[in-house]
């Protein structure tokens, strides 16, 4: 039953409009299906998929994951079934879903995100891109594009020129100021940014004295980032007019809010989604039920509200 | 598939460094096949943060059993639980076991904790058509099935130092029973353990002809097939270079593994 004095969750991010401001983050959700026997995936306002790279990618030697202090170290390397298969396979599934779903798109050269761009023009079921040009894992290409202002601007460019759908840029950490390339981005037109990635770290077994990943470094996330992700958002924020999706350690609706109080217009849950594959729906109704405690008929009345001093 | 609260029914040592969890899981018991594992998370809370992956050990009514071994700090969290404590629980997962032909012979192999889901195995199969063979460290690191209501259970036994049983590893035990065994039909032999000693297995399998599946250990974050963490290089299909142990396993043919790299 819907209570009566339902808050209005919606949220705008430029031209994508969303039910709700709570996201599934790219590469903790799958392509959604395989969630969907644990929760109701059609609640949330967006999910955004695995990494999409033109071919297939096997991803990274074994050992790919290891757990840290309140958060775990990746090296996946972007492991996808590359876009004919996801075209194919999964793009029928999207279009059955009630939630919008934005594709994250990868690629070695800025050809291949302007190939990928194009693919998926017109393609019914897919609500928006998030260029990933942050992803600490692979070798070439992904970091590599995130820490160059001019190249990002001019990678979010050429996106732009070859898509009819909204173009989310998600960022990296791993800069010195990353407000300088929030506002490249912006300046290259992109709609949106999403952040953080995760942050680059490595560990080390004391024993064998051998990096616990086989990829030596690897991307940190879970509540560990939170408040350096908290206060890079806020920071963009401050810096750029086009709307941010905050992201990093969001476990329970409590840090949902501090990146809404902080401007974000909407928000991802990414590691939470491994430790309860309902904890984006938790969000979701925590939100809901905060607003609802506390006469917030509307998200606009959270967003960017940041007492000062 | 389902994710549930389990209530905390027993959580007992069985030896020294081993421990049994018995956790009141209706739903999941119903489901669960032997092979298949469960994510628990061992404490509220972001320390640790992530779930870990155990092989479900038995099924006994409402109740799943879970073994584990004090090993690292998640481990010791673990032996720290209490009567009625509950615990988020998603299972059951992965894939299973393929069950042994019609008359064809099944050998279980066990190092260590890895016994837990051929325990869950043998308890489903006729008695006349496995035989269960167990390696331990020593005499005194030899789990007690009597301990958990398996009485009918009696492993072979084998103990790196002698202690107990056959002298040296499972896998010296397993090439002796192959030996006295006709090779036709083939046997088919379920495998759990350290990777060296399943290395091992999969090699002696090889040698008397007999087909052989493993069930593999690897950290993961979601057991969904979602965070694509606990990769393993298989060399069955050139295309597809990785499984995953949560969804195309935990349960391989052994001889789709690369061997090389484990």
């Amino acid at each position: 039953m819907k209570p009566t004095n339902e808050p209005d969750l919606k949220t705008t991010l430029g031209p994508l409009e969303l039910k709700n401001p709570v996201i599934t983050a790219s590469g903790t959700f799958g392509y959604g299906r395989e969630f969907e026997e644990l929760m109701e995936i059609d609640r949330l306002g967006a999910i955004v998929t695995k990494g999409l790279s033109l071919q297939p990618k096997a991803g990274n030697a074994p050992p790919r994951i290891i757990e840290t202090p309140s958060g775990m170290l990746n090296a996946i390397g972007l492991a996808n079934i590359g876009l004919d298969a996801f075209l194919k396979e999964k793009v029928p599934y999207f279009q059955k879903l009630k939630t919008q779903v934005i594709v994250n798109i990868y690629g070695h050269h800025m050809d291949e995100y302007q190939e990928l761009a194009k693919a998926l023009k017109g393609v019914k079921g897919i609500a928006a891109l998030e260029v990933n040009i942050s992803c600490p894992n692979v070798d070439q290409g992904g970091m590599a594009f995130g820490v160059d202002p001019v190249v990002a601007g001019r990678l979010t460019e050429r996106v732009l020129k070859n898509t009819d759908k909204p173009v989310i840029v998600k960022l990296s950490p791993n800069v010195t100021d990353i407000r300088i390339i929030a506002k490249a981005v912006e300046a290259a037109g992109a709609h949106a940014l999403s952040l953080i990635n995760t942050l680059t770290g490595m560990a080390i077994d004391i024993k064998t004295r051998r990096p616990k990943l086989a990829n030596l470094r690897g991307g940190l996330s879970g509540p560990a980032i939170r408040p350096v992700a908290l206060y890079m958002v806020y920071q963009v924020v401050q810096s750029v007019s086009i709307p941010v999706i905050g992201l990093g350690g969001i476990m329970d609706f409590r840090d949902a809010l501090e990146f809404l109080i902080a401007g974000a217009r909407a928000i991802q849950v990414g590691t939470a989604n491994f430790v309860d594959p309902d904890a984006s729906i938790k969000v979701l109704d925590g939100i809901r039920d905060f607003c609802n405690e506390n006469n917030i008929s509307r998200l606009d009345q959270l967003i960017a509200t940041l007492q000062s001093g | 598939m389902i994710e549930q609260p389990a209530h905390t029914v027993f959580n007992k040592r069985l030896t020294p460094q081993t421990f049994v969890l018995g956790l009141h899981a209706p739903a999941i018991a119903r489901q669960a096949q032997p092979g298949q594992f469960v994510m628990l998370k061992v404490r509220a809370g972001t320390t640790p943060l992530l779930r870990r992956p155990f092989s479900i050990c038995a099924v006994q009514g409402d109740l799943i059993l879970l073994l584990y071994r004090l090993v690292g700090e998640g481990t010791r969290i673990m032996t720290e639980i209490k009567e009625g404590q509950e615990l988020p629980l998603l299972g059951p997962l992965g894939k299973g076991f393929t069950p042994p032909q019609k008359g064809q012979p099944a050998i279980l192999v066990a190092g260590g904790v890895g016994i837990a889901p051929l325990i869950f195995l043998a308890a489903t199969l006729d008695p006349s058509q496995y035989r269960f063979l167990a390696g331990f460290g020593t005499a005194q690191e030899i789990i007690p099935l009597e301990k958990l209501g398996f009485q009918d259970l009696t492993p072979l036994q084998a103990t790196d130092d002698g202690s107990a049983g056959y002298k040296g590893f499972v896998t010296g035990l397993l090439e002796k029973t192959l030996a006295d065994i006709p090779s036709q039909p083939a046997s088919m032999i379920y495998a759990c353990g350290p990777n060296v000693m399943l290395k091992k297995v999969q090699a002696i399998a090889g040698t008397f002809q007999a087909a052989c599946e493993v069930s593999l250990e690897s950290y993961m974050a979601c057991g969904l097939g979602a965070c694509q963490g606990c990769a393993v290089k298989t060399i069955a299909d050139q295309k597809q270079p990785y499984f995953h142990v949560c969804k195309d396993g935990p349960v391989f043919p052994a001889q789709i593994i690369d061997w090389t790299v484990l």
